[in-house]
């Protein structure tokens, strides 16, 4: 097991993303239009541009040791106390809580990456977390 | 609504992914990863051509919960990726109540979700946990 921390940061839920976000999941609720708007289940997927100030966030995983070509994502889960909404400023804390290996039949060996991300609200309180496993293979992994 | 378990539903959410709907997701959830959009780049790493980024996938699932139970229900929502999504290719979603109980104080449904393509090639198999309003 490890326990990495990475840099807690701030993470508006905003109007014009939460909308922008719902179009590209080709949702059309009114839901996720407008001042209170209700995020979509997947929105935490969004918060690359606030984790990294970076103009371009893509060649951090590069810098994180993580080739591109042989990056795939594994899982992910999605947690909710509550539902997100327009107007929450949360405050997101990630950490890697497991790295492992293994032969896989797709992609040769396979290096699994599990991170958790736990979103808390103004006052402090849980609201969501998040968790995703991300697989670095040796080879391309075509099914 | 009331729900109960072996209640089923599927829909055909995209007839024919194409390359327009991987981009409008890199600048909306900020994935650049190039492999869903730079063919060149894409086949440098052994792959037949740019394929959809999971969670563009996971997220059209995610848009078809929330389309049949409520924008505001969901309490977890879990996939697994299990194959690329290929532009052309269709995306239909299908999910099943297994499980209806109280929570804290709510009444909760769990379901079984899966992702195929018009052939029935499973993409993603997920499971999600929402509020029965």
């Amino acid at each position: 097991m490890t326990n990495e921390q990475r840099p807690s940061f701030e993470w508006a839920v905003e109007r014009g993303k939460v909308a922008e976000f719902a179009r590209a999941v080709l949702n059309a609720s009114s839901a996720h239009d407008g001042p209170d708007a209700v995020a979509p289940p997947t929105f935490p997927q969004s918060m690359a541009l606030w984790r990294s100030r970076t103009p371009r966030p893509e060649q951090d995983v590069g810098r994180e040791g993580l080739d591109m070509r042989r990056v795939l994502h594994g899982e992910q889960e999605f947690e909710y106390v509550r539902p997100l909404r327009v107007g929450d400023v949360l405050t997101a804390e990630s950490h890697v809580k497991d790295r492992y290996s293994k032969e896989g039949k797709r992609g040769g060996t396979m290096t699994f990456i599990v991170s958790e991300t736990i979103f808390r609200d103004q006052s402090g309180e849980i609201v969501a977390y998040s968790r995703g496993t991300t697989i670095q293979t040796s080879k391309a992994a075509t099914s | 609504m009331s729900l109960d378990v072996g209640t089923e539903r599927t829909d055909t959410m995209v007839e024919k992914v194409d390359r327009a709907m991987f981009v409008r997701y890199a600048g909306a959830s900020g994935d650049f990863n190039p492999i869903h959009w730079n063919s060149d780049f894409a086949k440098s790493a052994g792959y037949p051509g740019v394929f959809a980024q999971g969670m563009f996938t996971a997220g059209v699932l995610g848009t078809f919960l929330t389309n049949w139970l409520g924008e505001s229900n969901v309490r977890r929502f879990r996939t697994r990726f299990i194959g690329q999504v290929w532009p052309g290719e269709a995306i239909v979603c299908s999910g099943k109540v297994t499980k209806v109980y109280e929570e804290n104080g709510e009444t909760r449904a769990d379901l079984d979700l899966e992702v195929t393509n018009a052939d029935g090639e499973r993409k993603i198999d997920g499971s999600a946990t929402v509020v029965v309003s």
